[in-house]
């Protein structure tokens, strides 16, 4: 059988998301059965391979260069997920989003010359950080702050074996 | 300047490397970037000290338990309480918990399909799955070792990452007699398990001298708690610093002054901010924080074993610090194996089973203070409130930061060592990785910090004109 071609990214998140995700603990090797995991920030690949079925993706779109990767990511991946609160709702990064950015990263930097402003070795801290689906459609959502490693299993385990995921009731709430 | 754009996998945030080569073809500076930033320092400001514990833990889904005991400890000192010694025991059991899941991932997750696949293995298989068909063994001791950690957090906190279980004064919920003995009879497993790592690391160390010499070998300070009596300390005590030569350099330093000797500079090409000791100045006063500083810092361990590896990890420099970043990866595989003994002495103390485990009160001072020891380093977290507890001002300063400027270094070394002409070879690009990965950033605790560094490496010649790209996967 042909594995399932898994990608999980990284954005505006603190990684929490991807934590949970290693919570699976015994059951990763029983993922790496049935998946592969072409791309992630815990394996080697660097640029975003084509023909990924399922890509989980962590965290808010917090600027230009998680633009950039979101809008190419969605051609090449046939089901998009929302992983975790931030990526679904912009949660903790979207708590600056009233705040004008020059003022964020003047606090945080101290300094009238902070690293962000411009796109140049690092890119551009955008206005607002955004949830997944205000740029892309998002095929599926996956809330939780971090969803515990049950409910990421729960999602993935029908997955991996073609069926439909369904989450309902307590495993559908944020936080 | 001709340089070099290298994004970095495998460490847990966003990152790049450029490396600028001088007129004579030779490297001339290395750096290491942090790309991306979310801004606690400003939108924490107008929240109540209250939410801080919960909100500052999600800067890192890591070591979320560091920021959530340091802020808790800021917290404390807003309300200028002195928590009931059975929570700071609680406090301490789960911060060794997670030192324990922090530094399994690291080694097994992370570090060790390059040491133990090699450096030129294919970048298919230098992650934890590949790791699992070469070793089914090894990958499942290092899953069940990190998952150990994992389960003292959620016994205590009721959740694996982002507990909200600390709170200002002390925590929310005791220790039953059940889940103690829960956590005790799967203690002797995970000591079996990080002996086992241990006698690996030192075992194979002899096959790592290449890298050990030049991923980031040089002087610098170390800076850590220690306790009052000079041993290894993770939640109290005070700050030291010592040389190269393990000199003490400044000690008994109290923690809530760091202001007066540390400094942190600012370089628009790095999100990651950049402190340094402020009596050297900038950037002569780099130190170095994490394992090995702790190591390097303490008089001794304190725990049986743990003081048994510590002989033979001096043993490496004779009388002097170990300065050599790559056995980072060793000091984190002593830590373990110290950090379980200490949880088996908590697990015995009577008081650890005590249901007084939280003091009460107002805000009482308008500044506080939080220091602490995270897995990667020495944490400061400092705010300052009005009458209402009403957040003005936040500065943190997280442990990967006090490493910046050794990264730096670090990857400079390795270019220096293994460029070959103008050539960005896979053997350059996985050691310039490996040396940071060493140190274990946090790149998102780096909180001024990073994403997934695919590992792009840009080669600039000496009129800045592009000599060679190359990213991996591509
Ligand atoms: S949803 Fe929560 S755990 Fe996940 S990245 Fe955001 S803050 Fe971290």
């Amino acid at each position: 059988m042909r594995k399932l071609r898994v990608a999980t990214v990284w954005f505006s998140g603190c990684s929490g998301c991807h934590m949970s995700f290693l919570d699976l603990d015994e059951r990763l090797l029983e993922f790496a059965e049935r998946a592969e995991l072409v791309f992630s920030p815990i394996v080697d690949v660097k640029e975003f391979p084509e023909d990924v079925d399922v890509v989980l993706i962590e965290g808010a779109v917090g600027n230009t260069a998680h633009l950039r990767e979101l809008l190419e990511i969605r051609t090449k991946a046939k089901i998009l997920v929302a992983f975790g609160d931030c990526a679904v709702t912009g949660n903790v990064p979207s708590l600056r989003n009233p705040l004008p950015r020059e003022e964020v990263l003047a606090t945080v930097y101290g300094t009238v010359d902070p690293p962000g402003l411009e796109e140049g070795e690092v890119p551009k801290f955008l206005p607002q950080a955004l949830p997944l689906h205000a740029v892309v459609p998002v095929d599926y959502f996956l809330p939780g702050c971090p969803p515990s490693a049950e409910r990421i299993w729960k999602f993935l385990r029908p997955v991996l074996l073609g069926q439909r995921p369904e989450l309902s009731g307590a495993d559908i709430k944020l936080g | 300047m001709p340089h070099l754009h290298i994004p970095v996998t495998r460490v847990e945030g966003h990152g790049l490397i450029t490396v600028h080569l001088g007129e004579d073809g030779r490297v001339q500076e290395a750096r290491f970037h942090v790309t991306e930033v979310r801004g606690f320092e400003r939108f924490c400001v107008g929240r109540t000290l209250w939410e801080m514990p919960a909100l500052t833990a999600r800067i890192c889904g890591i070591c979320p338990v560091s920021h959530l005991l340091c802020s808790a400890k800021a917290c404390d000192a807003l309300l200028a309480v002195r928590i009931p010694s059975a929570a700071e025991k609680l406090r301490r059991l789960m911060n060794l918990g997670q030192i324990v899941q922090s530094h399994a991932l690291s080694f097994f997750h992370l570090s060790s399909p390059d040491l133990l696949l090699g450096w030129d293995a294919d970048p298919k298989d230098r992650n934890v799955f590949g790791l699992a068909a070469f070793d089914r063994k090894l990958a499942l001791d290092g899953i069940r070792l990190r998952a150990f950690g994992q389960e003292i957090i959620e016994i205590l906190g009721g959740k694996r990452v982002h507990p909200a279980w600390a709170v200002p004064g002390g925590v929310n919920q005791p220790l039953s007699e059940e889940s103690r003995d829960r956590i005790a009879a799967k203690l002797p497993e995970a000591l079996r398990i990080a002996q086992d790592a241990l006698s690996l690391y030192e075992e194979r160390m002899g096959s790592w001298a290449e890298e050990a010499e030049h991923f980031g070998k040089f002087p610098s300070l170390f800076m850590s708690l220690v306790a009052p009596d000079g041993s290894w300390e993770h939640y109290g005590g005070h700050i030291r610093f010592v040389d190269a030569n393990r000199r003490i350099v400044a000690d008994g330093l109290d923690p809530r002054r760091y202001q007066e000797y540390i400094g942190e500079a600012v370089e628009t090409w790095s999100y990651l901010k950049f402190p340094y000791y402020k009596p050297y100045g900038y950037p002569e006063g780099m130190y170095r924080v994490g394992p090995l500083a702790r190591l390097n810092c303490c008089d001794r361990f304190g725990t049986k074993l743990a003081d048994e590896a510590l002989g033979r990890f001096r043993a490496l420099a004779g009388e002097k610090a170990v300065t050599a970043s790559f056995h980072y990866h060793y000091a984190r595989l002593i830590e373990i194996v110290g950090a379980l003994e200490k949880i088996q002495e908590l697990l015995s103390h009577p008081e650890i089973l005590s249901l007084r485990v939280r003091a009460e009160a107002g805000v009482n001072e308008l500044e506080g203070v939080g220091v602490h020891e995270a897995p990667r380093g020495t944490l400061f977290h400092h705010y300052f409130v009005d009458e209402t507890g009403v957040i003005r001002r936040v500065n943190l300063i997280v442990s990967t930061g006090h490493n910046n400027l050794a990264m730096n270094r670090t990857v400079a070394q390795i270019a220096q060592h293994w460029l070959n002409g103008r050539e960005i070879t896979e053997g350059l690009l996985n050691r310039l990785e490996g040396g940071i990965r060493a140190y274990d950033p946090c790149l998102s605790c780096s909180v001024h910090a990073v994403g997934q560094m695919p590992l792009r490496v840009v080669l600039f010649g000496p009129d800045g004109e592009l000599l060679a790209e190359r990213t991996r996967g591509a």
